[in-house]
């Protein structure tokens, strides 16, 4: 099963990447748990510098960003 | 077969260049409508709503309309052009040019690239971390930090707009000077302890995610994005600063402001910084009630100092650095800063 992380303090911009994560799951009937990293200590074992990142099956894929649902579907297919 | 691009770099290039034919198209469009607005404002005051120049009610409604639509104009136009130029800057690139770079000239390139990082206060914290841990020394980054948010694209555009690129120049020079000076100052008082515990005992992951190419099409894609998010968020602030800006503008009497704004009145100048400390994020909205304070009165080093105060001793960035700096340190942080931009108020009161 994925699981998906998303890193950040519960910014706007966490909680929009957090919903996008669940769109993509639901659109392409994925099964995942998306888990929310709160805890800086925690958030920089994977030495992010920018706030959202999201992390798939303990694999950084982008920082500092939201990104859209395409790039994101092609992260959760691998 | 040989000599032609492989598929897909080719329908990039078709791509970037479609990307650059429409931003060009619509800064065209964008220069003609920066050009009508002032024709615009004028026939709609005095044409149509039929009211007198001159009148105090016929001011403020031209005022009114003439800023609303160039600010807004101007506000997305910079902001594309700085988050375009933005997207050649990262943080990571950042924390490896200031990792082995020593105090002062680390100081005058940790404020320079302050500047042109694209970064939000939700991020300061994992920023500090990452730079502390890599090495980046504390003033260093400290000289990132402040300049990042006084020197903002939203002031910057507003300025600009308002008071021309000879203020917003000044700014921008005392911006990176306070930033440079307090960087440095903290750095020379080592107070490397006052960062909470947790952060030096952070074990770092071994690597960031690997910078993707770039594209011209997603430069443009993610300034355009930025444009609708900054512009989204700011302009009601920008119209009703601008409506109290043309209330004083048409009805508050020449002068009327000297005595409590102007140049005599030296306890405005910390005052104004206070002020400025609980206003964070309404930058938009302050600019044009302090372009229209100035017409009445209001020294210059006075406003420029309570501006400074609105963007860079911000309530919520001060609660969200807490979390990694100590009481001591963030209270050493905020009395030099503040006293940067109490100085720079002064000194431009006495000069200009």
């Amino acid at each position: 099963m994925l699981n998906v992380k998303v890193l950040g303090s519960g910014c706007a911009n966490c909680k929009r990447l957090e919903q996008r994560v669940q769109k993509v799951l639901a659109d392409h009937g994925l099964e995942g748990e998306v888990e929310k990293v709160t805890d800086y200590g925690e958030m920089m074992r994977w030495n992010i510098l920018k706030t959202p990142g999201l992390v798939v099956n303990d694999v950084l894929v982008a920082s500092g960003r939201i990104p859209n649902e395409d790039e994101i579907a092609g992260w959760l297919a691998k | 077969m040989a000599q032609s691009l492989p598929s897909p770099a080719k329908a990039q290039r078709s791509a970037d260049t479609r990307a650059w034919l429409i931003v060009s198209g619509v800064t065209v469009l964008w220069l003609i409508a920066y050009n009508s607005v002032k024709p615009l404002a004028d026939w709609l005051t005095f044409a149509l709503l039929g009211l007198a120049p001159g009148s105090r009610l016929g001011d403020a409604v031209a005022f009114f309309l003439y800023d609303v639509p160039k600010i807004l104009l101007l506000l997305t136009g910079m902001i594309f052009a700085i988050s375009t130029l933005r997207t050649f800057f990262s943080p990571e690139r950042v924390r490896q040019t200031l990792g082995g770079k020593r105090e002062g000239v680390g100081n005058v390139i940790g404020a320079g690239l302050g500047v042109l990082t694209p970064f939000c206060s939700c991020s300061a914290v994992p920023l500090f971390i990452g730079f502390v841990k890599a090495g980046v020394p504390l003033g260093v980054t400290f000289s990132f930090l402040i300049a990042a948010p006084m020197v903002d694209g939203v002031a910057l555009a507003l300025l600009l707009g308002l008071f021309g690129w000879q203020l917003a120049g000044l700014y921008l020079v005392a911006g990176m000077t306070i930033a440079i000076i307090a960087g440095l100052i903290i750095g020379r008082m080592n107070m490397e302890r006052h960062v909470e515990d947790f952060v030096w005992e952070i074990r770092g992951g071994d690597g960031a995610v690997a910078e993707e190419k770039y594209t011209w099409t997603r430069r443009f894609d993610e300034a355009w994005e930025q444009v609708r998010e900054i512009v989204g968020k700011v302009w009601p602030y920008v119209v009703i600063g601008i409506a109290i800006g043309a209330g004083i503008h048409g009805f508050v009497p020449e002068d009327a402001l000297a005595g409590i704004m102007g140049k005599e009145a030296w306890w405005s100048v910390p005052a104004g910084v206070i002020l400025g400390v609980p206003l964070y994020s309404n930058v938009a909205g302050v600019i044009p009630v302090v372009d229209a304070l100035m017409a009445k009165g209001a020294a210059m080093g006075t406003m420029l100092a309570f501006m400074m105060s609105v963007v860079a001793l911000s309530l919520p960035e001060l609660i969200i650095l807490r979390r990694v700096l100590k009481p001591r340190l963030i209270a050493t942080f905020v009395a030099i800063v503040a006293t940067g931009i109490i100085l720079v108020g002064y000194l431009f009161n006495l000069v200009i």
